[in-house]
């Protein structure tokens, strides 16, 4: 009797042990993985950051020496080339920021609402034909909008129609702001703006908005990402309960009052959730710079992601582009709190 | 604009979009039956036209590339708001094929394949350890694997290519592939999915003998079929129009992908004004593929933003999305 407990207890043991073992080996490959192909590059690029590493040889060997905190202080606090260039990547992204979350949210909200109606036939098609940009590669999309925003493309053939001449869309580093002040009369830089600045960049310069070649591709991540977001908002549609919506309608409310008190207040995890993809989706803006400007015109389409990508395997000052990376690494973690924050404090407000 | 003027008027949440903000609602029915029918017919129209002018947006584009793509170069600057060809030529094609286009085929191939296999065995084995076996340290691997997805993809590109030529790997096909194993979202969703299967089938299996291995893989994986599907088509998109971390993890152009090839063709050339039917034919041929993939298994892809908003909820938020191609 108690032999047979014992062995028993043995072979439960046993058993939990082959379960923790396989646990361990299951999980393996990807903490395999995860450890040499994501924690330990992040830790490297940590050390690449603080060495004057010029991309020869190894970063690790004995003839690479840290420098401190000196590639930060060269971004941040000294007045120079590597400030300036950052300051405006800093400018061309928050401009982009500023204007492709909040236009890729409404619009797609817009489309998940129009999409999500129950009487509405060909919705198969409409949600495919939104969708579709989201699925092609970022390479073939770019092409595309080279091409509808070429000298001689679409956009400006349509614009042609209005009797309006087209700019040259890539190669025209004007601000829009600045071309607004300028049709308000405003063509020289006010001294308090042009001599004081912030990152190495005059105010005037951090005002002058998104360049027109900026605006492309502002455009172009528009076009492409709001497709996905339309795929969030509609489950969260579909989730609202309809008597909610005729209660709304038996109570005399109309269809702005409605969409505003009740369909917008359902649909606020899927709002966050939105607004938080696109806050870091468009931080991360790097092939489209990369394929369609370089940073060109004038430096008015760098982002912080290309740059640090063309300082580091383009002028192999790897110091500096790792720096770089880990200050966008910063923002966005930064950025990603604060909206939470706010977020919740409009929530409990509510 | 027609859809604010009707939409002011209108039932149902869809229309609010695009009523006026300012807009009296006014009564939701009138007791004129006619006028409601004619009301309702003429925002019916509103709505379809505001639908089709989008559809057109996201359409015509592809249209135009596909149409370009057999066009002369100076038919393409000539014309550039008709698809169609005024003289159909295939020497956008003929060029591509000089251009080494099939070798980065084969890459892509390569890469997908190898990415998309890989990612479906490690992720649902992690995920099927994460959802039920039970050992010490699971929580904190399950932490981990959380934290790592928030890490947003552009920052680790230096960190990728320091790794890769540390381990010599830089330049070779598995320097292509291990960097896009790291999949953290592929597991989460395998995680999930485990835990909405009953654990009473698996219990049968391990009474009927089975060890956990065989369990594993002749009873539980067959039932993940829905979400091994997902993984696979989220990880074939993933790895064909991956662009940058493919860039950083090699120079040489015989190991150029796709995306890399038909971008160093675009990139490279500076008044490329004249190139616009070759690109856009390479531009059309690299989406056939995800068009199929997408074509035929829109069910599930058009599921995932679905599964999205479910499992970023519970921990509190999201944040937690890696949106690598992004």
């Amino acid at each position: 009797m108690t032999v047979l407990a014992a062995s028993r207890l043995t072979a439960r043991f046993s058993a939990r042990r082959r379960e923790a073992a396989a646990g361990w080996l299951f999980s393996a490959p990807v903490l395999v993985l995860l450890v040499v192909f994501l924690v330990a590059p992040i830790v490297m690029a940590a050390w690449v950051s603080l060495s004057d590493w010029t991309g020869i040889g190894s970063p690790f060997s004995s003839g690479v020496h840290s420098v401190g905190l000196r590639n930060y202080q060269a971004l941040l606090t000294q007045p120079g080339l590597p400030q300036q260039q950052l300051g405006e990547s800093l400018r061309n992204n928050v401009y982009y920021v500023i204007l492709v979350v909040p236009l890729q949210t409404a619009l797609a909200l817009g489309l998940a609402l129009f999409v999500s109606r129950k009487r509405l036939t060909g919705r198969g098609f409409f949600r495919t034909a939104y969708y579709f940009p989201s699925i092609t590669s970022s390479v073939a999309v770019s092409i595309i909008f080279l091409y509808i925003f070429g000298t001689t493309g679409v956009v400006n053939a349509l614009i042609g129609f209005l009797g309006v001449h087209g700019p040259n869309w890539f190669d025209d580093p004007s601000g829009v702001l600045q071309l607004l002040y300028s049709g308000l009369g405003v063509t020289q830089a006010p001294a308090a703006l042009a001599n004081h600045g912030f990152l190495g960049l005059p105010w005037w310069q951090w005002l002058a908005g998104p360049s027109v070649a900026m605006i492309a591709i502002i455009a172009l991540a528009i076009w492409t990402t709001s497709g996905t977001f339309m795929l969030i908002f509609l489950p969260a549609i579909y989730a609202i309960p309809t008597d909610l919506e005729e209660a709304a309608i038996v109570d005399g409310a109309g269809p702005w009052q409605r969409f505003r008190r009740v369909t917008l207040p359902m649909l606020r995890p899927a709002l966050f959730l939105v607004l938080t993809l696109g806050l870091i989706g468009t931080w991360q803006v790097f092939d489209q710079i990369y394929l369609m400007s370089q940073g060109n015109p004038a430096g008015t389409t760098l982002t912080p992601a290309f740059l640090a990508y063309q300082e580091s395997f383009g002028n192999q000052q790897w110091g500096q582009g790792a720096a770089i990376a880990f200050i966008l690494f910063g923002i966005i973690v930064v950025l990603t709190i604060l909206q939470r924050l706010a977020m919740r404090a409009k929530g409990s407000a509510t | 604009m027609t859809a604010g003027r009707s939409g002011a008027a209108t039932l149902g949440a869809g229309e609010a979009a695009a009523a006026r903000p300012g807009g009296r609602g006014g009564p939701a029915w009138r007791p004129r039956r006619l006028g409601v029918r004619a009301r309702r017919r003429w925002r019916q129209a509103a709505i379809y036209l505001v639908l089709g002018l989008c559809a057109v947006v996201y359409i015509f584009p592809f249209l135009l590339g596909v149409g370009t793509a057999f066009k002369t170069n100076a038919d393409a600057s000539a014309h550039p708001l008709n698809p169609i060809p005024q003289h159909w030529v295939l020497s956008a094609f003929s060029e591509l094929g000089q251009q080494d286009f099939l070798r980065w085929l084969a890459n892509s191939v390569v890469v997908a394949v190898f990415v998309t296999a890989g990612r479906l065995l490690f992720d649902s084995m992690a995920g099927y350890a994460l959802a039920r076996l039970r050992f010490r340290g699971r929580g904190a691997v399950f932490s981990a694997v959380i934290a790592v997805m928030a890490v947003p993809g552009v920052v680790l590109l230096i960190p990728t290519f320091l790794v890769l030529k540390e381990l010599n790997l830089f330049n070779t096909y598995p320097g292509l592939v291990f960097p896009l194993l790291t999949d953290a979202a592929g597991v989460f969703i395998m995680r999930q999915f485990f835990l909405t299967i009953h654990p009473s089938i698996e219990e049968a299996a391990k009474i009927d003998g089975a060890g956990i291995f065989r369990t594993y893989w002749s009873v539980v994986l067959p039932m993940a079929r829905p979400a091994l599907l997902t993984l696979m088509i989220l990880s074939f998109q993933g790895s064909w129009n991956n662009f940058s971390t493919i860039l950083v993890a090699h120079e040489s152009p015989s190991l150029d992908t796709l995306t890399t090839g038909v971008g160093r063709l675009v990139s490279g050339q500076l008044g490329a004004a004249t190139q616009y039917p070759l690109e856009l034919a390479a531009a059309m041929a690299m989406t056939v593929p995800v068009a199929i993939v997408f074509f035929v298994f829109q069910k599930y892809i058009m599921r995932t933003g679905e599964g999205a908003v479910k499992e970023l909820r519970p921990f509190g938020g999201p944040g937690l999305g890696r949106r690598r191609e992004a």
